[in-house]
Parts: structure tokens; sequence; C-alpha cells
């Protein structure tokens, strides 16, 4: 590939981005939108400057990203170490299982009256909640990564002599360990929304306050501007999960490929 | 790979029943010059049964230390069954089975087994796969292994990246790191193309002459079978139907008249 078209190709997916959002500034700008809508993307900006200068973005960025990775370590630690539990020990999985498929069917979001009876509306329930949004899919996954790793993989491993802790650790682990990362990926998804949701309904502080108080006087800009850095945050999450995905799976014939198209 | 240029004098140590049309030819039996640090196998009435079926239905059977035998039979005639025994991974039903006089309880650190898939791990490079039992100086012992079967300069690349023949000889390097008295051979070579199946039969045979244990191999493949072994048994619902002395001296070559009538021979009966 020569070195221009190889620019070409990097600038194509950000040419609708970019279309739309010069479409919007200036539908914006001719008054078209109205203020209240949709504020023009310059006057996001002007608000986004504004926050950042006076440090409530950055303090409210900080809440947010704090409780989303508190209820991701405690509930991603759940069900991982459930789906291992699960994963390796049949009678834990006979004895577990069922309960944890009925309780993964009750959508997380319908416990939010139950959660501020028993939490209130302090940092517990929101974590609380990302917490319990983040445990199943880790679970699942972990438990369906056990379950598929290579079963002659572990019978050679038997046959080498390997202790049952080192055929956990190099064979088994690893072995899941592709699965457990796409549950991983799909937690962080999952914690978002959940902390999202929760912060909009009940929060003094974090992002979701800050665009409901800004709704309120109809800071309709500052509305955007927290959905953007929602947006941001969940982008830069998801970035970081598939860099861990390089990092740990760099045996992997898939990943050896694409790092060697990239070099 | 030049096992040819090794010429170990070795043939079988022991003379087994040939049918009388088969003359051997004239041979050395000094075995004097090997280092002896294989295993002796005895199966005594052994059977083995999944549910109702009996898959090895009362096994008789000796092997002296540091002899290659090949079996061959039909599918689901026991054989692989017969390397489970052996290993450990299963225990008989009745009948007991031997390795150097002692009874085959649980896995066996002295036996080691090559899969039809070299079953390598895929996130260990290859050095760490050949050592995975991580013993003491493992990476050395590893390191000779891998020179041993002529990839010393693949220790550090993945598994992936290797051919299907490099994979079983990395297998087969995991196999010997810890010098086993027993290696046994599951059909090894069966998925392996024409040519890097005769590269891996004159590696094992170089790597059997100069560690000298005891090899059981398995294999659909009667050419294979009387090319590599000193005795050749047909496996056939769960009995011995037939067992032949190969004595022809190593190298053999492809073309052998007497190999070919041993092969008829085997064919004939399986």
């Amino acid at each position: 590939m020569t070195g221009r078209s190889r620019y070409l190709d990097a600038l194509i997916p950000w040419l609708l981005p970019v279309a739309l959002v010069a479409a919007w500034e200036t539908a914006a700008r001719l008054g078209f939108l109205s203020a209240r809508v949709l504020p023009a993307l310059s006057d996001v900006v002007i608000a986004f400057w504004h926050s950042l200068r006076d440090g409530t973005l950055l303090h409210h960025v900080a809440i947010s990203s704090r409780r989303a990775l508190y209820g991701l370590l405690i509930g991603g630690g759940i069900g991982f170490a459930l789906g291992v539990l699960t994963g390796a020990v049949p009678i834990a999985e006979k004895l577990l299982d069922t309960s944890v498929q009925m309780l993964r069917n009750i959508p997380h979001l319908a416990i939010i009256p139950l959660v501020i009876l028993w939490f209130g509306i302090g940092e517990e329930a929101k974590i609380f909640l990302v917490a319990i949004g983040s445990l199943f899919p880790i679970y699942l996954n972990t438990f369906h990564g056990i379950r598929t790793v290579d079963r002659g993989l572990v019978e050679m491993a038997r046959v080498y002599g390997l202790s049952s802790s080192a055929l956990f650790l190099r064979v088994i682990l690893p072995g899941a360990l592709p699965s457990i990362l796409v549950g991983l990926r799909y937690a962080l998804g999952i914690m978002w929304l959940t902390l999202i949701v929760s912060e909009t309904i009940s929060a003094s502080e974090g992002i979701g306050y800050m665009t409901m108080n800004a709704r309120e006087f109809l800071q309709t800009d500052v509305v955007l501007l927290g959905i953007i850095v929602y947006a941001l945050l969940g982008k830069l999450a998801d970035s970081a999960t598939r860099a861990l995905e390089h990092l740990a799976l760099s045996w992997h014939p898939a990943y050896q490929t694409k790092m060697a198209v990239a070099a | 790979m030049r096992a040819a240029n090794i010429n170990l004098r070795w043939v079988s140590p022991l003379g087994f029943d040939d049918p009388a049309a088969l003359v051997p030819p004239a041979a050395d039996r000094d075995i004097a010059g090997r280092p002896g640090k294989g295993l002796a196998i005895r199966f005594e009435n052994t059977v083995k049964s999944f549910g109702e079926r009996q898959v090895i239905a009362g096994l008789d059977l000796e092997i002296p230390a540091g002899q290659f035998v090949a079996i061959v039979g039909r599918s689901g005639g026991g054989k692989t069954t017969l390397l489970r025994l052996l290993s450990g991974l299963e225990a008989p039903n009745q009948g007991r089975v031997l390795i150097d006089d002692n009874p085959v309880a649980g896995l066996q650190s002295s036996v080691r087994l090559l899969f039809q898939e070299a079953r390598l791990l895929p996130w260990q490079r290859v050095i760490s796969n050949v050592g995975i039992a991580r013993t003491p100086g493992w990476r050395e012992a590893a390191q000779a292994a891998l020179a041993d079967v002529g990839l010393a300069d693949r220790a550090h690349d993945w598994p992936a990246v290797l051919s299907g023949g490099q994979r079983q000889r990395v297998a087969l390097a995991r196999a010997l790191i810890n010098h086993p008295g027993v290696l046994l051979l599951d059909e090894p070579f069966g998925a392996l193309d024409a040519l890097t199946r005769q590269e891996m039969h004159q590696l094992v045979t170089q790597i059997w002459q100069t560690h000298g244990f005891t090899t059981v191999l398995i294999t659909h493949d009667v050419r294979e079978a009387v090319t590599l072994a000193d005795r050749v048994l047909v496996l056939r619902d769960g009995r011995i139907a037939l067992d032949l002395s190969v004595p022809n001296a190593r190298p053999r070559a492809a073309g052998n008249a007497h190999l070919a009538a041993l092969e008829a021979a085997v064919l004939k009966e399986v």
C-alpha cells in the first residue's frame, strides 16, 4: 500500500462524522436549530472550556469514573470467582448455576427502587448497581471460557504431571482468557449504562448529576457536553480493554497478524 | 535430522515366532552398545470395558525393555485404550499392567505419551511448552531436547507459526525432556504429509536408538509399522491376532522385499 492511499484509508471513517458536525454547526448558526433543542457545537466546546477551567468537569468525571471502577472491580471480581468455581467444580455448578441464571434474568435496573430503600442515594447504591450489572457478563463468559478449554490440552497437562494450581494457571486460565475478555468488554458497556441511569436518577455529584442539573437551568450545551463525555469515557474504557487483549493474547494468531499489518 | 548417518548396531533383542515362510535376514544380535534406559512392560490378563463393550479382552503381553513395538488394527480395536492403560489415564477392570515390574496406578512419570495432535499450549512459547512440567533446570533441558529434534532455533517462537511437522517435533521434545523409560506414540504421524512423515520416522528412530526407551507405536499404516518397529502386533477385538518380529537391520530401505512380505502378512490379519 502506498503512503498516500494509506492516508486516504485512515480518513474515510471520519468523512461522515465531520460532514455531520459541519451540517450541525451551520444549521445552528443560521438559526434552523433552536439552542434549546441542539446548541451549536462551538457552544458545547465553550461549555467544555468553562467547566474545565473551574474544575467542575474533572471533579464530576473523577467521581463517575471512581464509581464505575469500584463497581466493576467488585462485580467483575465476584463474577470471575463464581465463574471459575462453577466452571471448574461440577458440584458448584449444580449448586449455584440455576440460582445465578435466575438472578441474571432480572433486569438489574428494575431493582433501583429497592436499592434506594437499602442504601439511600449515596455512593453505595451506585456502586452496587454497577457491580450487579457487570457481574453477570463476566460470570457467564468466565464459565463458558473454562468449560470450552481444549480437553486435549488438559489431559496432556495431567499426563505431564502438572499440579492442580499449575494446571489452572498455565492451561485453564489462559485458555479461558479470550472469552473472559469478551465478558469484560461487554461488562464495560453495561457498567456505563448502569452508571448513567443511576446518576441521572439520584446523585449530588458525577456526570449524570451535572447533566440533570444543567437540564434544570436549560443549559442544553452542558447536557450535550455530559453525553459526549460519557461517549468518550466509554470509548476510552473499550480501547483500554482492547490494549489489554493485545497484551494478553499476543500468542493468538489473530493478534499476531494484526500486529504484523500495523508494523 | 540425518538419522541415516548414525549407525548404531541394533536389532531386535529377542527372537519372536515368525511365520515359517518369512525367513529373517542374517542379523547381528549384539545390544551391548546401547544405553539401556528402557523399561519392560507386561500386561497380565488385562480387561478393560466401557459400559457393556469389552475393548481389551484378557490381554497377556510382554514387551522387553528397549523394544520398539508397533500395534496395528482397525479403529475401535482397542489400540488407543491400550496406550491409555499404559500411561495410567485409564485403569483396567481386571488384571494388571506392569511397567518395570511395578503395577501402573495413576499417571506415570516414566511414561510419556505423544498424541495424534501435538497438543501444544498456544499461549506458551516453544521452549516453555517443552519444559511444561517446570522441573528444576528445565530451560537447559528443554533447549537440549529441542536441539535433539532439530528445532533449537525455534525455541522462542509461538506454536502458531510452526508447521504441523514442527509442532509434532516440539511435542516429541516435550516427551523426551525428562528421559522417559517408555514412549507411547498414538498415531502422531497420521496428519502429516508423506515427506514430513518420513522425516519424523527417521527422527524417531534416531532418538530411540540414542535414548534406548521402550517404544509403543500405534498406527493404521502397516508399512509404517514394519519400517519402524522391532515387532508388530495386530490387535483385533481386544486380543492379539498376530505377533510378528521384524529383524531387519536399520536403516531400512523402503523397497525391501522381506519388509514387503511382512507387510503382506500383517495386512492379512488386520
